[in-house]
């Protein structure tokens, strides 16, 4: 054993070495971009004084613009427009992240310079789908001031983490995926709980789909008693109560509104309980494993052979839909019949695919690729609708005028639909799909098999 | 519940209780008062015809025994290995773990080649020893390589290794197949089909789970009580200097206690595919800190207290909840809370007046009851199921306040605890 040790020790110390070098290098990198800045940042709570660092500015800005209460990114001739990538690409749900990082690529790729200027993704972070994760992502994205905006975060968990810092810092943060009401507004003129200005979206507010499930239940099925399951997760909780609240105002009764525990196995607990509840449908938009246990289960359950299964986004997976008890279920989600929408500098949905397979070699794992590639066109149209190039050649980007930007966006083309935003940030197209899965031995056609569309606009 | 009256000092006994005193004794009045009130209540909800039907309870009943024999046998590697060694292996719902996914590779080999449907007993035997052989192997393992090692160090040492060891396994099985959950092949609907047994309503599946379960228990009583080795395993868990003295092989034996307990948790890997299904990397994690409650619950260390603990805390997850909780939704009749006002303030008296505190806890309950039915409470909670872990582990702590040792436990010695 000591033997051993003693062989491996003086690697074990390069190794140590290394990694602290590595550790060194990358920190005072980060210093060396700070030190190159010209950043102006208004001093919290002191909108008036703003201070440009860089003298070869301060002798400029009598005839450039001057920043604006958020301060401003210059960026000297030579050097990149700096945004950043945030989103979960390691872990369990690496399959979501991974191909909004790569929507974040092609789409850089695609818009080509901004006024002479290329844009540079940097390291892409990771928001490890936890509200620390996103915390300590963000904290990364603020300290350097050169950075102009971020695509992220996957998960609406690592969203409230990361909006706070960003919001503060005066930059914006445009999501793919975060679908949770409490990161923008409950769509009648008040702010979520997580919100702060500078987050966008372009993923669909879940209080969409809420509502498009109940008007479905309500009125294609006909139904007058729902039961609705979710998990404790905020997205969860928060989707079964948007339906709950959708479907009593168009007259229906929830009969029950309960929940499983994430690990759960045994299901009949909650089964029992909702079949003493008598409901026709039930709407449980959770995930696997336990949806798996949920549609297993319900058979053995007297009173619920016949109930109608709806779930959502979370269980419209491979491995859900391979159950055979799946069969005959009904799915909510965004709508993923793109057709022929064109984003605004041109790419339709088949143009992404193509370019996605001879970049990474397979299709996309995930349903929000769409949305990522649209969120980062819209921030680079954004940034290149505000970005003024100075008298001396460098590149001036208001933050407050990018957020105004943003905010001002509407009727944009983009993959998944037309984009326009909220006063919250909700950007998406708002477009929901039901879809009715027949054979689990065919995934692909139950997920195209759209029998219901819903549209916010 | 007289334990502390008996020891109590003569301050105690004269009913000037210390805060802490107060406070158990509260907690006492209010368990009574809330499980006796949500009892009846259940009870006098389904004869109202509000509360659940009979096959709903039986359903109860039926899936928390099922899940109970899980847990106990997963918690006899618990037992085991701290009756043995003095530790809690907390890796062990890991061991658990590598089998059902193993279980899960092997029949799925077997449904795809069709012996799963054609031959369904020589498949699941298959499967059951695929499953035996790799969690016996992954225990033996992690006792060579993470706790022979640390033998004579102090017992926190490879409690905190076992909790790493725990984690390399899940990751390791996270590395090797991914992170997506797996389902076994269904069983065949013969063995599916529902029975009528003294009543219940009960699948196949449920009654072969159970079976298995209550087999493997008896043969592994038999094992620890009959045999030669499990002769050796019970003298080394009562002094392992001593036994080895005796000419016991002590590092023997110990391997011998990690590849019965690793063995137990396969056959449970494959009950829980049976009944389940769905396997992933994670899957190892609740059920081992369940079987752990189970075996705390039956007195640790001790086999057929581990087992039982499983099936108690099954049933305290499946019935729990809607039998305390659901009941609550009850109103006390007024007529009735008088009376027990009544009832409970004389018992209260009466306690104190006999010196017996367990009279007066009760007494006490009673009255709460009595103004509970008077002031028309009720209190009706939504997510009911979501409670199950909560009124599982309730029930664990006011077992454990009742009898600090478990249901079948002896007291521990000074040097146990250690």
């Amino acid at each position: 054993m000591n033997d051993n040790l003693k062989k491996w020790l003086p690697w074990i110390a390069v190794a140590v070495v290394a990694v602290i070098v590595i550790v060194i290098i990358a920190v005072s990198g980060g210093d060396d971009d700070t030190a190159s800045a010209t950043t102006t940042t208004a001093a919290t709570g002191d909108t008036t004084t703003t201070v440009v660092e860089d003298t070869t500015t301060t002798t400029e800005a009598t005839v450039d613009p001057t920043p604006g209460p958020l301060g401003a990114v210059v960026v000297q001739p030579g050097e990149e427009i700096q945004i950043r990538s945030l989103q979960a690409i390691t872990g369990d749900v690496a399959f979501l992240g991974v191909p909004n990082l790569r929507g974040t690529e092609l789409a850089i790729a695609d818009f080509g310079d901004i006024k002479g200027f290329s844009v540079n993704l940097g390291t892409p972070l990771d928001d490890l789908c936890s509200a620390e994760g996103g915390q300590a992502a963000a904290q990364t994205i603020v300290a350097d001031e050169q950075v102009v905006g971020t695509i992220g975060t996957s998960c609406s968990g690592a969203a409230t983490g990361a909006i706070p810092l960003i919001s503060e810092s005066g930059g914006v943060l445009i999501s793919p995926s975060n679908t949770s009401p409490a990161l923008t507004s409950d769509l009648a003129g008040t702010a979520g709980d997580n919100y702060a200005p500078g987050y966008y979206r372009t993923a669909h507010n879940d209080l969409y789909q809420g509502a498009a499930v109940a008007k479905f239940v309500s009125e294609e099925l006909g139904l007058t008693k729902v039961a609705a399951v979710h998990d404790g997760d905020p997205y969860t909780q928060g989707l079964a109560q948007a339906f709950s609240d959708a479907f009593e105002a168009l007259g229906g009764e929830v009969v029950v509104f309960t929940a499983v525990n994430k690990g759960d196995t045994d299901m009949t607990g909650v089964l029992t309980e909702v079949a003493a509840a008598g409901p026709e449908a039930m709407f449980f938009p959770i995930f696997m494993p336990e949806g798996g246990f949920i549609v297993q289960q319900v058979g053995d359950i007297a009173g619920l052979e016949d109930v109608v299964l709806i779930g959502a986004d979370g269980l419209l997976v491979d491995n859900f839909m391979e159950l055979s008890e799946s069969e005959g279920m009904y799915f909510s989600g965004p709508n993923l019949d793109y057709g022929n929408n064109a984003s605004q500098i041109g790419t339709t949905a088949a143009d992404f695919l193509a370019a996605y397979d001879t970049a990474y070699g397979e299709a996309p794992s995930a349903a929000f690729w769409a949305h990522s590639y649209d969120a980062t066109v819209l921030l680079l149209s954004a940034i290149d609708q505000v970005a003024v190039v100075q008298s001396d050649g460098s590149l001036f980007i208001d933050r407050q005028a990018l957020r105004d930007a943003l905010t001002a966006t509407s009727g944009f083309g983009g993959i998944i639909g037309t984009l326009g935003c909220d006063d919250f940030g909700d950007c998406g197209a708002q477009r929901i799909s039901i879809v009715l899965h027949e054979d689990s031995t065919d995934v692909e056609a139950g997920k195209n098999n759209i029998v219901f569309e819903f549209s916010a606009f | 519940m007289t334990t502390s009256a008996d020891i109590a000092t003569p301050e105690a006994r004269g009913f000037r209780f210390s805060w802490t005193d107060s406070f158990l004794w509260a907690i006492r009045v209010m368990a009574i008062f809330v499980i006796v009130w949500g009892f009846v209540g259940a009870i006098a909800l389904g004869i109202e015809g509000e509360g659940l039907t009979a096959d709903a309870w039986k359903q109860l009943i039926v899936s928390g025994i099922a899940q109970g024999s899980m847990y106990g046998l997963i918690a006899l590697g618990y037992s085991m290995v701290y009756g043995v060694l003095g530790f809690i292996n907390f890796a062990h719902g890991e061991v658990f773990m590598v089998g059902a996914i193993v279980g899960y590779f092997t029949a799925d080999a077997l449904f795809t080649v069709g012996l799963w449907e054609s031959n369904f007993f020589i498949a699941i035997l298959i499967v059951i020893l695929a499953s035996m052989l790799s969690s016996t192997f992954t225990a033996v393992v992690i006792e060579k390589v993470a706790y022979r090692p640390l033998r004579n160090a102090p017992r926190l040492i490879p409690l905190i290794t076992s909790i790493g060891i725990s984690f390399f396994l899940q990751n390791a099985v996270l590395l090797l197949i991914g992170p997506a959950v797996r389902s076994y092949p269904s069983a065949p609907d013969w063995l599916r089909e529902q029975r009528d047994i003294f009543g219940f309503q009960v699948s196949g599946t449920t009654i072969a789970v159970v079976l298995i379960a209550a087999v493997s228990m008896v043969a592994l009583w038999l094992f620890v009580e009959r045999s030669v080795t499990g002769r050796a395993m019970r003298a080394v868990a009562e002094d392992k200097e001593i036994a080895a003295l005796m000419g016991i092989n002590v590092d023997r034996v110990i391997v011998m206690t990690f590849a019965v307990g690793g063995a137990m948790a396969g056959v449970a890997a494959i009950l829980w595919g049976l009944l389940f299904r769905g396997v992933s990397y994670i899957t190892g994690f609740l059920p081992g800190i369940k079987a752990f409650t189970a075996a705390v619950l039956g007195g640790i260390g001790n086999i057929v207290g581990a087992f039982f603990g499983g099936i108690l805390l099954g049933l305290f997850e499946g019935i729990g909840p809607n039998v305390v909780l659901r009941g609550l939704a009850w109103q006390i009749p007024t007529a009735l809370g008088i009376t027990l006002l009544v009832v409970g303030g004389a018992t209260v008296f009466a306690g104190r007046a006999v010196r017996r505190n367990g009279v007066v806890v009760l007494g006490a309950a009673v009255f709460l009851l009595g103004v509970a039915g008077i002031l028309n409470w009720t209190v009706v909670i939504p997510g009911l199921s979501q409670l199950k872990d909560v009124v599982a582990f309730t029930a664990l702590v006011l077992v454990l306040i009742f009898k600090p040792a478990g249901l079948f436990g002896e007291q521990l010695g000074a040097e146990d605890r250690a």
